[in-house]
């Protein structure tokens, strides 16, 4: 045999699963892996610029995903620079170190959702308090709306935000009872935040700093019973002398 | 391939994974003959492939349709490939899960033959598996490697020569 015959026998197929490492990276299709949850086994997926999304792990997730996204779903290892950090941020509650793909989301819906990333583990936060910090106080059903469709549960603690009135209300990812469950977890006992919406208490002050904030604020919550003033809103608290909590910045 | 420049620009995103599976065979194996190496031949067909679809992103439909797709993305592989051996530690964005304990398709002879070609320079070594391996044209080539394509002829008959002293040696 000649050498330019040997030389043409050199190939053999494509190995498997590079035109699919092509696609991931290209970002032509997400990467997804399953993870432990407090609610469960859940689907993250990823693509080189962050993690995209987050849903139950049960036999309809890749369809959900291809309907809502129009992408393909590849099962995948997370990108090496900061795939560790993802089971990190499902127990955090929030992303810290992990970046997350908001792209498949309006920019006004970003905002909200990062703002809502900010509240932190344990406390919670009225729809309208969000729609006050991106600076749309009338726009509290947009910021509803923007919630109730936050790609990235879990990781984006859209579990943290809660109806104007204090009671828990809906969520997205299994029901309610997962808020619930979730918000207990962290220390936000959900049975007392409805208790406290029954009662009409939306801000707690502390008689000796007078301070006011939200009832779940850390800050409330390490001050002394005694110390402890409740108020059904801001106005009326300011009318009595109080000044907003800097932490939990009560609207 | 000025077929594959026209559906590119015509559409991206449809026509590029058409790309990868027309393309990606030859890169692989153009590239595991070069660098001898698996894995290495893996990271970068797939780095060539995703730097590939980023610039394409970013020309205009006219410059991706008068492209000669396969040169191009030679030249990206090759300065990958350069780079590489610069920085053998780097790894691509993405593994499959799949990938572990996965089969090594390489033919028979593969071995054999990388131990030939390391004996020639890395110009003849490239002009080589371009020509005869891949089976690109002489043009082609020239474009690939931006040499001229008198020198890239000499480049292939000097390796083909240089293959056949060795083959006379080992007999």
């Amino acid at each position: 045999m000649s050498i330019e015959r040997a030389l043409e026998s050199l190939m053999g197929p494509l190995p498997d699963g590079v035109s699919e490492g092509i696609a991931l990276g290209a970002g032509l299709a997400e990467g997804y892996d399953l993870y432990e949850s407090p609610v469960g086994e859940v689907v993250v997926t990823f693509n080189p610029e962050g993690v995209s999304s987050l849903d139950l792990a049960d036999d309809d997730f890749a369809g959900r995903f291809v309907e809502r996204f129009g992408r393909r779903l590849l099962r995948a290892e997370p990108p090496r620079a900061w795939g560790r950090y993802i089971s990190e941020a499902i127990e955090a509650g929030t992303p810290g170190r992990l970046p997350v793909d908001l792209r498949s989301v309006t920019p006004f819906r970003e905002e909200v959702l990062r703002t809502t990333a900010t509240i932190p583990k344990g406390e919670v936060r009225a729809y309208s308090w969000v729609a006050a910090e991106v600076h749309r106080p009338q726009a509290v059903r947009a910021v509803g709306s923007a919630v109730a469709n936050n790609p990235i549960p879990l990781i984006i603690p859209c579990h943290r935000v809660v109806r104007s009135d204090g009671t828990v209300g809906k969520y997205s990812l299994g029901g309610p009872h997962n808020k619930r469950l979730l918000l207990a977890e962290e220390g936000a006992d959900p049975n007392w935040l409805d208790l406290l919406a029954a009662e009409g208490v939306r801000m707690m002050g502390n008689k000796t700093t007078k301070i006011v904030c939200h009832p779940t604020c850390r800050h409330a919550r390490s001050s002394k019973p005694e110390n402890l003033v409740v108020f059904d809103s801001l106005e009326t608290a300011e009318a009595a002398g109080y000044r907003p909590c800097s932490h939990c910045r009560p609207k | 391939m000025d077929e594959m420049g026209k559906a590119l620009a015509a559409d991206l995103d449809g026509f590029f994974p058409v790309l990868v599976d027309q393309i990606g065979r030859r890169l692989y194996w153009g590239l595991r003959r070069l660098c001898g190496d698996h894995q290495e031949a893996e990271d970068l067909t797939q780095e060539t492939f995703i730097r590939a679809y980023r610039a394409l992103s970013g020309y205009d439909s006219g410059r991706i349709s008068s492209m000669t797709v396969e040169p191009w993305l030679w030249t990206i592989a090759l300065n990958l490939g350069r780079n590489h051996l610069r920085d053998r530690s780097r790894r691509p964005t993405f593994v499959k899960l799949e990938e572990r304990g996965r089969e090594d398709p390489e033919p028979v002879d593969g071995a054999m033959w990388d131990r030939r070609l390391a004996h020639l320079n890395s110009h003849q070594k490239t002009a080589v598996v371009l020509r005869h391996v891949i089976g690109l044209g002489i043009g082609e080539i020239a474009e690939a490697t931006g040499r001229p394509e008198g020198t890239v002829k000499a480049d292939v008959h000097r390796g083909l020569n240089k293959l056949r002293e060795l083959i006379e040696e080992e007999a």
